[in-house]
């Protein structure tokens, strides 16, 4: 089996200061990956560069296109890339503003995209756009409410169809549960299980809910100032942790 | 089927004065297919750190560990992941599941991870909970909020619903009433006739002296107390 992305010793730099420093792994199709540290340990800035956000200082990024095999996408261009994160790409922002337009109805939030990668019959748009509310559990009579008028869980849950619609391989996610209380958070995360499961999607997820990770994620990378300093099968990571920031990072965690 | 060849295990406690803890040296065993091997020893001598040690998510720190050709203290990631999907399996002593699932498909889910079709998957989820006497009423809603031992017999199901060549059992016979515990001795000596290897860890004697074909006593392998 071939990786769907490789990531090769990405580097990132703020001036001086390393965002991110050497961060190398294979990611195969259908699987979780969890990227977890504390704030500022370079999760984000990671999730960016691989996502096209940030052009990293070095590295490379190599994506497994359907049509072209493997290419890097930190050297392709610019209309390339977009393309490609209209297709084939999906980034689920930790706040749903980010990544909605909010003056724009739900159906057509989930309809935009569609109409970028060349969709133009308005009825199919609707019908999938109604379809896509339903999967993430949204009443199809809010199609033509605007975001703004929906609650924060409802909002993200919206990103989301937003982002599926057009059947992506690999989904971006920047703390996807963040903000969100519990009930709602078991529920978003049930329900990407579900699409994870059915869609046979690869995701990487940056959190610093262990819980979350133990759930979504099969591997684990753990951060700490920009490095990565122990990643495994998300299990094991979190049971038998053998670097004392991850020791420290799954002892932290209060039980409940 | 199972393999262990001179396996050892310590904790290094980073954030404790880098305290070094040895919890297991030189453990060897064997479970060929067909074969229930039971692990005993008082509590705190390394029965259940032998089994995560088997199952990967502890890292062990020697020695070889090999369930059928793969050898899970070398594995990738995914290697350990698609040996537990198709022939690794684990029924642990706690029920761990995803909130707001229903108990049916929490037990079908591993059929569903191997390919199985959906209407079979759920119909031998229902059979299993059957057997099992989970109400039928119980089967729509999620087991998160069962009693206890509704939630231990959900996760025999689960552990039993894909035929796994090699299982690892943690108590699987513990807090069940006399019929229940009838039912899953039924279960592990069904995988034992279709070819399961099978190490497991029974605090009930009678149950032991039933399913098990041998004893390893796990005390041999922890450091400064051997005989």
């Amino acid at each position: 089996m071939t990786p769907l992305l490789q990531v090769k010793g990405i580097e990132k730099r703020y001036g001086a200061r390393i965002g991110c420093s050497d961060v190398s792994f294979d990611l195969f199709p259908g699987e979780v990956m969890g990227i977890v540290g504390e704030s500022g340990s370079g999760k984000s800035t990671l999730l960016n560069c691989m996502a096209g956000h940030l052009e990293p200082d070095a590295g490379q990024v190599i994506f497994g296109t359907r049509a072209d095999g493997p290419v890097d996408t930190v050297t392709m261009s610019e209309p390339e890339r977009r393309m490609l994160s209209r297709t084939d790409w999906a980034f689920v922002h930790q706040h749903a503003r980010d990544g909605l337009r909010m003056s724009v109805s739900a159906g057509g939030n989930i309809g935009e995209r569609l109409m970028a990668v060349g969709d133009r019959h308005y009825g199919a748009i609707r019908d999938r756009a109604i379809d896509w509310l339903g999967r993430v559990e949204i009443e199809e009579s809010r199609v033509d409410d605007r975001p703004s008028a929906f609650s924060g869980g409802m909002q993200q849950r919206l990103q989301i169809a937003r982002n599926l619609v057009t059947g992506p391989r690999l989904v971006f996610m920047d703390e996807p549960t963040g903000g969100l209380d519990v009930s709602v958070q078991a529920r978003l995360l049930d329900l990407l299980r579900g699409l994870v499961r059915e869609m046979g999607l690869s995701a990487i997820i940056v959190t610093h809910d262990l819980a979350v990770v133990r759930l979504l994620a099969d591997r684990l990378m753990v951060m700490k100032s920009g490095h990565v300093v122990e990643a495994g099968l998300t299990d094991q990571v979190l049971d038998d942790p053998q670097h004392a920031y991850t020791q420290l990072l799954v002892s932290s965690v209060l039980q409940v | 089927m199972i393999e262990l060849i001179n396996v050892s295990k310590s904790f290094t406690l980073h954030n404790q004065g880098s305290a070094v803890i040895p919890v297991m040296q030189g453990a060897s065993l064997k479970a060929a297919a067909g074969e229930c091997v039971a692990l005993t020893g008082a509590s705190g001598a390394g029965k259940s750190t032998l089994m995560r040690v088997i199952y990967g998510n502890y890292l062990a720190a020697s020695g070889q560990v090999f369930v059928g050709d793969l050898d899970v203290a070398k594995a990738e990631p995914r290697e350990i992941l698609a040996l537990r999907r198709e022939t690794l399996g684990y029924v642990s002593q706690f029920l761990r599941v995803v909130p707001r699932v229903p108990t049916l498909e929490v037990v079908a889910e591993p059929l569903l991870a191997v390919g199985c079709d959906k209407q079979a998957a759920l119909d031998k989820a229902t059979g299993l909970l059957g057997r099992l006497n989970i109400p039928e009423r119980l089967w729509s809603l999620s087991p998160t909020t069962f009693s206890g031992g509704e939630q231990q017999r959900v996760n025999i199901a689960r552990g039993f619903a894909h035929d796994y060549p090699a299982m690892l059992l943690d108590e699987p016979t513990a807090s069940l009433d006399a019929q229940n515990r009838e039912t899953v001795l039924s279960l592990i000596e069904e995988a034992k006739a279709r070819g399961a290897a099978i190490v497991g860890i029974f605090h009930d004697i009678e149950a032991r002296s039933r399913v098990c074909d041998r004893e390893i006593n796990v005390s041999e392998f922890t450091p400064g107390m051997a005989a």
